[in-house]
C-alpha cells in the first residue's frame, strides 16, 4: 500500500500553527519558500495560493508578480522528514512493515494484513479517515507491487475506493495504462526525454519495453503473435541503448519491470528504535537522599545493562522523580562520550541531585538515555581481575605451563625405590598423588639432590674408609664429622648384574657444609676397578 | 683508641649513658631480629652454590614465618586445622646445575608433599614464574633459586616483585647464588653460610641439625646483625648468643668523633639499597 501525504509540509505548517485548513491564516495565499542561492523558491503552496495561479518550483519573485499578495513562510525539510519517519511508523498499525518514500510517502507492506480491517477497501477508507482526522490530506492506493500502488495512489484519476486497488490477479496495466510516464517514479530529466521521444504516458512506454501496443493487441489479438517477437527486440533494445544507468530512478525499463513485478525492488523499513528507559515505582515515597542515592544506583546499574544489550552507551540521560503531590524534576546529564559505567553516571548525577526538593516524597525514579550512541560490547580484563585478587592455584600452573612448558612444572613425589635417585619421580603439579608406603625415617636424606652426582677426588682416607679429605669443584674440604657407612645396594631385580653397591655417608666439613657422598662399589667386589667417589647430595 | 664498652667511653669517666641513650638502646633491642617474628614479603639470602646453606636457611625462616601465621590461624576456631596450600620453588637452569633439584625425602615433613617445582631455563623465566607465582593467592610462599647476578633481575624487577608479593601477601624467599648483593628492594637481605652443627645426642661424631651463620645486612624494620640459627626439629633456634653484642653493633655503625646529637644521622649506605632509604 502507498499513502501519498499530498501536501505533507502545508499540512505541517498548518498544524504548527494550530490552523484549520481554510481558515484563519490559511485564507492568504501562502507559499512554503526555500532558501537557495538565487533566492527564495516555493517549496509548496496552500490552496489559496495555488488558486491564486504560483506554482511550486517557482522563485518566490516570480509568484509574487503573479499575485503579489502571497505570503511566505519558510518550510522546514528536516522537520518534514522527521514528521514523515513518523508518519510510517504509525502506519505500521496497518501491516507490519513499512518504508518511507520520501519525500512525501510511505509505503506499507499489507501483505495478508488487509482482512483484519475487513478488506482493502475498508483498509482504504481507514486510511483515509485516519489521516483525516490528524488533517492530513492523503491518498492511497494497493497493488501487488510498490511501484503501481505508488503510480496508483499519486496519479489515479478515480475517487472511487475501489479504483485505487489493483487485485494480485489482475493485469497492473487495465488501471495504469493511461497514466503519464512520471507515474514510474522517474527522475525529472529522464520524463523529459521520454516525453520527446513521445512516450507520454505508461501504456507507451509499456509497449515499448514489452513489445506490443496495448490498443493494438487488443483489436489485432492474432498479428501480435507474429510481428511480436520483433518489436519488442527493437523496442526494448533501443530503450535500454537510450537509457543504460543501472539506477532504477534513471531507467525506466528497470521502473516498468518493477511496476510489473518482474525484478524485485529492495526497500529500506523503518524500525522503531524505543529510548532506553529503566524506572523505580517505590513502595514508599522516599524522603531522604540516602535512599535516593541507592535508587539512582540500581537504576544505573539496569539501564547500563539494558544499554550493553544494545551495544550502544548513553550520551544524555534524563532522570525524572515524580512527586507524591504530582510535581515532575527532571535532571539531565549529558556526557561528552558514550558511557556504560554504572559508577560514572552515578557520580555525576549525585551532584545534580543536591537541590531536589522531595516535598511528601517521590514515589517514581525514570531514567532515560534521551541519546544513545553505539558502543561496542568490551570484554572484561582478565589481568585486571588477577592484578585485583590474586590467581587461582590452577590458573597460576596453566600460566607457567604455557610459557615455560609442561616439563618444567612438576611436583616431587616418591617412587618405590631404594636407590636415592629413582626415589623420586616427577608428575604434573595437580595429579593425585600415588599411594606410596610411608617413609622411612632412619636416615636423614639431603634436602638437594644433583642431577648427576659429581665425582669428587679423596686426597685423604681414614683406616674406618671414609675421607678425611677431598676435592670437588676445584676446593678442598676438610671432613670434620661423619656419618656411616649407610650402604645401599643395587636393585638387581632392575640393574644389570655389574652395577655396584654404594656406600653412603653423611659429612660435614670443617666450615660447616654438609653433603651426601658415597663411594661406588668395594675394593674387591670383582665389578670393576678401584671405587670411585662422589657427591651427590646437599644438606641444609 | 681502644674502646672497651661503647656506652661508657674511657676518655672521660663520667656517667654518659643518658636516658636518650638507653632509650634507643632498648629500642633497638625492641627492633632486632629474633625467629619467630613472621615472614618479611621479599627476602632475599645470598648464599654459595657450593652447599645447600642458602635454600636451608630461606626454607627454615619461610617455616618459621608459616609457623607465625599458622598460630595466628589457630586462634581461629573456623579455620582449617592443617595449611595445605602448595609452595611454588623456582629454579634456573643455572642453579639447578650448581645445586640440584630439591629432594622430596630431604624436605620438611610439612612441605613434602606441597612442593611444585619450576625448572626454567632463563633468569627471566624464572622472575616470571616468581611473579606469577607471588601473584597466586593459593601458595603459602614462593622460593626461587637465582644464581649470579642476572641482567634481568635488575633493580626495577626487583621492586616488581616486592611490590606484588606486598599486594597479594604471599612471602618470596629468593635465594641467590654466588651473586653479589647488587640493588634490590628485597624487604630483608640476609648472606647466609653453613656453620658448624652441634653435635647430635647420641652420635657425637655426626653432623647435626642444620646450623647457618645468617647476617642480616639490610632490612627496613630491623637494625643489622648476625646469628647463628639452627633449625631443631623443624623449630627456628638462635642456637647461642650472637658473636657480636647488639650494643657492639649498634655503636659500631655510629662514627666515634660524631657529636651525640647528630649521631642517628649518619648511616652506613653499604650493602643498602636506594628503596630503604
Amino acid at each position: 500500500m502507498a499513502i501519498w501525504f499530498a501536501q505533507l509540509s502545508v499540512d505541517r505548517w498548518r498544524r504548527s500553527n494550530a490552523i484549520k485548513r481554510g481558515e484563519g491564516a490559511d485564507i492568504q495565499p501562502t507559499a512554503l519558500v526555500t532558501e537557495t542561492a538565487h533566492g527564495p523558491r516555493i517549496h509548496a503552496l496552500n490552496d489559496a495560493a495555488r488558486a491564486a495561479g504560483a506554482q511550486i518550483g517557482t522563485m518566490l519573485a516570480d509568484a509574487r508578480t503573479i499575485c503579489p499578495d502571497i505570503v511566505a513562510a519558510p518550510a522546514d525539510h528536516a522537520g518534514d522528514l522527521d514528521f514523515l519517519e513518523k508518519l510510517a511508523l504509525w502506519s505500521q498499525r496497518w501491516g507490519p512493515w513499512s518504508a518511507l518514500d520520501a519525500p512525501d510517502g510511505v509505503l506499507v507492506d499489507v501483505t495478508g494484513a488487509a482482512h483484519l480491517l475487513g478488506g482493502e477497501d475498508r483498509l482504504l477508507e481507514d486510511v483515509s479517515a485516519s489521516f483525516a482526522a490528524r488533517q492530513l490530506i492523503t491518498r492511497s492506493a494497493i497493488a501487488p507491487t510498490a511501484g503501481a500502488a505508488w503510480a496508483l495512489a499519486h496519479f489515479g484519476r478515480s475517487k472511487m475506493v475501489t479504483d485505487a486497488i489493483i487485485a494480485p490477479q489482475d493485469d497492473p496495466m487495465r488501471h495504469l495504462s493511461d497514466l503519464p510516464a512520471a507515474a514510474l517514479r522517474l527522475d525529472e530529466n529522464v520524463i523529459t526525454v521520454l516525453r520527446r521521444l513521445g512516450l507520454k504516458q505508461m501504456k507507451h512506454v509499456y509497449a515499448v519495453a514489452r513489445g506490443h501496443n496495448i490498443d493494438d493487441s487488443q483489436r489485432h489479438g492474432r498479428e501480435r503473435d507474429e510481428n511480436g517477437r520483433s518489436h519488442e527486440k527493437i523496442g526494448r533494445d533501443a530503450l535500454k541503448r537510450r537509457f543504460r544507468s543501472k539506477s532504477p530512478t534513471a531507467n525506466p525499463l528497470i521502473r516498468i519491470d518493477q511496476l510489473l513485478g518482474y525484478v524485485p525492488e529492495p526497500m529500506l523499513p523503518v524500525i522503531a528504535q524505543p529510548m532506553a528507559m529503566v524506572q523505580r515505582r517505590l513502595m514508599e515515597p522516599i524522603r531522604h537522599r540516602t535512599l535516593l542515592d541507592q535508587v539512582l544506583a540500581d537504576l544505573a546499574d539496569d539501564m547500563v545493562r539494558t544499554l550493553e544489550g544494545r551495544g550502544e552507551g548513553a550520551r544524555r540521560l534524563e532522570l525524572g522523580l515524580w512527586r507524591v503531590d504530582g510535581e515532575v524534576t527532571i535532571r539531565t546529564l549529558e556526557m561528552a562520550a558514550a558511557t556504560r559505567d554504572p559508577h560514572h553516571i552515578t557520580r555525576l548525577f549525585t551532584n545534580k541531585l543536591n537541590d531536589i526538593d522531595a516535598g511528601f516524597g517521590i514515589e517514581l525514579v525514570r531514567l532515560r538515555a534521551t541519546w544513545a550512541a553505539p558502543l561496542g560490547l568490551a570484554q572484561g580484563d582478565i589481568e585486571a581481575a588477577s592484578e585485583q585478587r590474586g590467581t587461582s592455584l590452577s590458573v597460576c600452573l596453566d600460566r607457567l605451563t604455557v610459557r615455560l612448558g609442561k616439563q618444567a612444572v612438576q611436583k616431587p613425589v616418591q617412587r618405590a625405590s631404594h636407590i636415592p635417585e629413582r626415589a623420586q619421580s616427577w608428575q604434573p603439579p595437580l595429579d593425585a598423588d600415588v599411594p606410596s608406603q610411608q617413609l622411612l625415617e632412619f636416615h636423614k636424606r639431603p634436602l638437594k639432590m644433583l642431577d648427576r652426582a659429581e665425582e669428587i677426588v679423596i686426597l685423604d682416607a681414614s683406616s674406618n674408609g671414609h675421607p678425611e679429605r677431598f676435592r670437588w669443584r676445584g676446593k678442598i674440604h676438610e671432613v670434620a664429622r661423619v656419618e656411616g657407612p649407610e650402604r645401599i645396594a643395587p636393585e638387581w631385580w632392575r640393574e644389570r648384574s655389574t652395577v655396584r653397591l654404594r656406600d653412603y655417608y653423611r659429612i660435614e666439613d670443617s666450615k660447616g657444609s654438609r653433603y651426601w657422598i658415597y663411594c661406588n662399589g668395594v675394593a674387591d667386589d670383582g665389578r670393576g676397578g678401584a671405587p670411585l667417589w662422589y657427591l651427590q647430595g646437599l644438606y641444609a | 683508641m681502644p674502646r672497651s664498652s661503647p656506652p661508657i667511653p674511657a676518655c672521660d669517666g663520667q656517667q654518659t649513658l643518658t636516658a636518650g641513650a638507653i632509650l634507643a638502646e632498648a629500642k633497638q633491642r625492641e627492633t632486632r631480629w629474633r625467629p619467630g617474628l613472621g615472614a618479611a614479603s621479599h627476602s632475599e639470602v645470598f648464599a654459595s652454590g657450593n652447599d645447600a646453606s642458602g635454600a636451608g636457611l630461606a626454607l627454615a625462616l619461610a617455616c618459621d614465618g608459616l609457623a607465625v601465621e599458622d598460630a595466628a590461624r589457630r586462634a581461629d576456631p573456623l579455620a582449617d586445622a592443617e595449611d595445605h596450600r602448595a609452595i611454588l620453588w623456582v629454579q634456573d637452569a643455572q642453579a639447578i646445575r650448581r645445586g640440584g633439584r630439591p629432594y622430596l625425602h630431604g624436605l620438611p615433613k610439612a612441605l613434602r608433599h606441597r612442593v611444585i617445582h619450576v625448572a626454567a631455563k632463563t633468569a627471566q623465566d624464572a622472575l616470571f614464574a616468581l611473579e606469577e607465582g607471588v601473584r597466586c593467592r593459593d601458595l603459602a610462599f614462593v622460593v626461587g633459586e637465582l644464581a649470579g647476578n642476572p641482567r634481568e633481575l635488575d633493580f626495577t624487577a626487583s621492586r616488581r616483585l616486592s611490590l606484588t608479593a606486598e599486594k597479594h601477601g604471599v612471602p618470596l624467599w629468593l635465594v641467590r647464588l654466588n651473586a653479589g648483593a647488587d640493588l634490590s628492594s628485597a624487604r630483608m637481605r640476609w648472606r647466609a653460610q653453613a656453620a658448624p652443627s652441634a653435635r647430635p645426642r647420641w652420635n657425637r661424631d655426626a653432623p647435626g641439625a642444620p646450623a647457618w651463620q645468617a647476617e642480616l645486612f639490610r632490612a627496613r624494620m630491623h637494625p643489622p646483625g648476625q646469628w647463628i640459627l639452627s633449625d631443631e626439629k623443624g623449630y627456628l633456634r638462635n642456637r647461642k648468643p650472637t658473636t657480636r653484642s647488639p650494643a657492639t653493633n649498634h655503636t659500631a655503625t655510629k662514627p666515634p668523633a660524631a657529636p651525640p646529637g647528630h649521631g642517628d644521622m649518619v648511616r652506613p649506605t653499604v650493602g643498602r639499597s636506594l628503596a630503604a632509604l
